[in-house]
């Protein structure tokens, strides 16, 4: 319960820091708006010349749109914030004021930073999604919804301990904040079918940097692709992810001497 | 001239012992090099190839080989000046370029061929193993890939002025990120980035040739497949000397008016 209300007062600080800056929220509307658009034109040439991608027809391939931009706006809504936060945080020593707080740090530093504006994407992949599942004709049984909710949620805790444990490197090397890039272009390949790619770059888009579970994953649910298996492996690698994060996390902090406080 | 020589010389010289030592952020630009063509690649030969092996004039080797050549031709043409002014502006930094007695661009241009000159070997290398794996043909034509050369080159000065004039936009307001995207977009479907521009319907085929964005990337590219006659080539090579005039009269115009109006935020 106090967690919830902790997150409930980030959220709200977040609302009224940028309230001052409501252009920022067009700014990010239009960018949004750009980067689908350039989605739904791509899909578009390329499905001018087949109906079918490596197996998925061009409505499948819009509900993988839906989740890719609803995934990249969590991202950038709460995770890709926080985590820049805490790099910064280590370098410059300033986390000390986050671990004399009462409550446990990791929490704190998950979710202390928030960009509201990338609610724009979460909202808008919902729309995409919403719009492939109807034009898909596909009733979503309770069965598959309950699949893609748990799925959601598995492949948000794999990219958020994946996240944590690239920023806690921060504790032994002092810039890490370019590995974080490597995250950002390697995403850009969760827009497509993982199906579709080699297996050296399958494997390597699924456990090296797990994009996969985060984006092909919940879509293959939706839409009724996924086995049994996959889903309890999905489920099982993000209760390991998590807790060798929090193990990474603990010895990181046992490192931290607050450099230039 | 001979001052402007030096200048080069003793830029590179800077800039190449400042890039070994960012290595990282070297290897992850690359990274994003590589990888965005590759998608693109992968993406179109499964099309190719659920179609009976082509799509198009192209057949799945085609666009193996027109991929990795995009591949290569992005790379060498690419820059990240945008961040690199949005930065200065915003700290205040350009103040120091202005104090020095030649054009800041000669600064920036050093700074961009040095960098290259130590990623374009790992490129090579890299565009050589994908070249094993996705197996292209290539229709060299020796007239072509000798045309190649100057037509890259212009395209490098093209695309250069014309990013180098677009980061100015950090003179008029802190928020780029708006414009930057908006160029990027036109960069991916209009330069040839996302397919060849042959696939595309008319009316994108038409604006990537009266806009300059053909002519940055896409071009040199096509180019270097034979896929030219010799008329369309000295065309190109024409349209290319034309922007790149059109390019630094725009340049010359937005950085006096850009000086103008920097007040240098932070220092």
């Amino acid at each position: 319960m106090n967690y919830l209300r902790l997150v409930w007062a980030f959220f709200r600080i977040g609302v009224m820091s940028e309230a001052a800056y409501r252009i920022n929220f067009f700014i990010q509307l239009f960018q949004s708006l750009l980067e689908l658009a350039m989605s739904l034109a791509g899909l578009a040439v390329i499905f001018s010349y087949t109906n079918s991608l490596g197996g998925w027809s061009p409505d499948e391939v819009l509900a993988l749109v839906g989740v890719y931009f609803l995934i990249g706006g969590i991202i950038g809504l709460v995770i890709q914030p926080g985590m820049e936060q805490l790099i910064e945080d280590v370098r410059e020593g300033t986390l000390d004021f986050t671990l004399t707080k009462p409550e446990d740090a990791q929490l704190l530093v998950s979710l202390r930073q928030v960009d509201i504006w990338r609610l724009v994407d979460i909202v808008m992949g919902f729309g995409v999604l919403a719009a492939a599942l109807l034009r898909l004709g596909a009733h979503v049984g309770t069965s598959q919804a309950a699949a893609f909710g748990i799925m959601l949620l598995a492949g948000a805790v794999i990219i958020y301990s994946f996240w944590l444990i690239l920023a806690t490197l921060s504790f032994w090397f002092v810039r890490v904040e370019n590995i974080l890039e490597i995250f950002q272009s390697m995403y850009e390949a969760g827009r497509w079918p993982i199906s579709l790619y080699p297996g050296w770059l399958r494997f390597a888009l699924t456990f090296i940097v797990p994009v996969a579970f985060a984006v092909t994953v919940p879509t293959e649910a939706l839409t009724g692709r996924l086995s049994g298996t996959t889903l309890l492996g999905a489920v099982a690698l993000s209760v390991v992810l998590l807790a060798v994060s929090r193990l990474i996390w603990l010895r990181g902090l046992r490192q931290y001497s607050g450099a230039s406080a | 001239m001979s001052g402007l020589r030096d200048l080069y010389a003793q830029q590179f010289k800077t800039t190449f012992a400042a890039m070994l030592q960012y290595r990282a952020s070297l290897v992850i630009w690359m990274i994003g090099h590589v990888l965005e063509p590759l998608v693109y690649l992968i993406v179109w030969s499964t099309v190719s190839t659920t179609g009976g092996g082509s799509v198009g004039d192209y057949t799945t080797r085609d666009f193996a080989a027109y991929f990795l050549v995009i591949m290569l031709v992005n790379h060498v043409t690419y820059t990240w000046i945008m961040y690199e002014y949005e930065y200065r502006v915003r700290e205040g930094n350009l103040s120091f370029a202005l104090l020095r007695p030649v054009h800041p661009i000669h600064a920036d241009i050093a700074d961009n061929v040095s960098s290259k000159l130590i990623t374009l070997p790992f490129m090579l290398l890299i565009a050589f193993i994908l070249a094993l794996i996705f197996r292209p043909t290539f229709a060299i034509v020796p007239w072509a890939a000798a045309a190649f050369l100057p037509a890259l080159l212009l395209a490098f000065l093209l695309r250069y002025l014309i990013e180098w004039t677009l980061a100015l936009t950090a003179f008029w307001t802190t928020r780029v990120g708006a414009v930057n995207q908006t160029y990027f977009v036109a960069m991916l479907f209009l330069s040839g980035q996302m397919a060849p521009l042959s696939l595309f319907p008319m009316p994108i085929k038409i604006a990537a040739t009266i806009l300059p964005f053909r002519w940055m990337v896409s071009f040199p590219v096509e180019l270097f497949l034979g896929q030219l006659t010799p008329v369309e080539a000295a065309e190109g090579i024409l349209a290319q000397v034309l922007w790149v005039g059109i390019a630094f009269v725009l340049l010359r115009i937005v950085w006096r008016a850009g000086v103008r109006v920097y007040s240098a935020v932070g220092a």
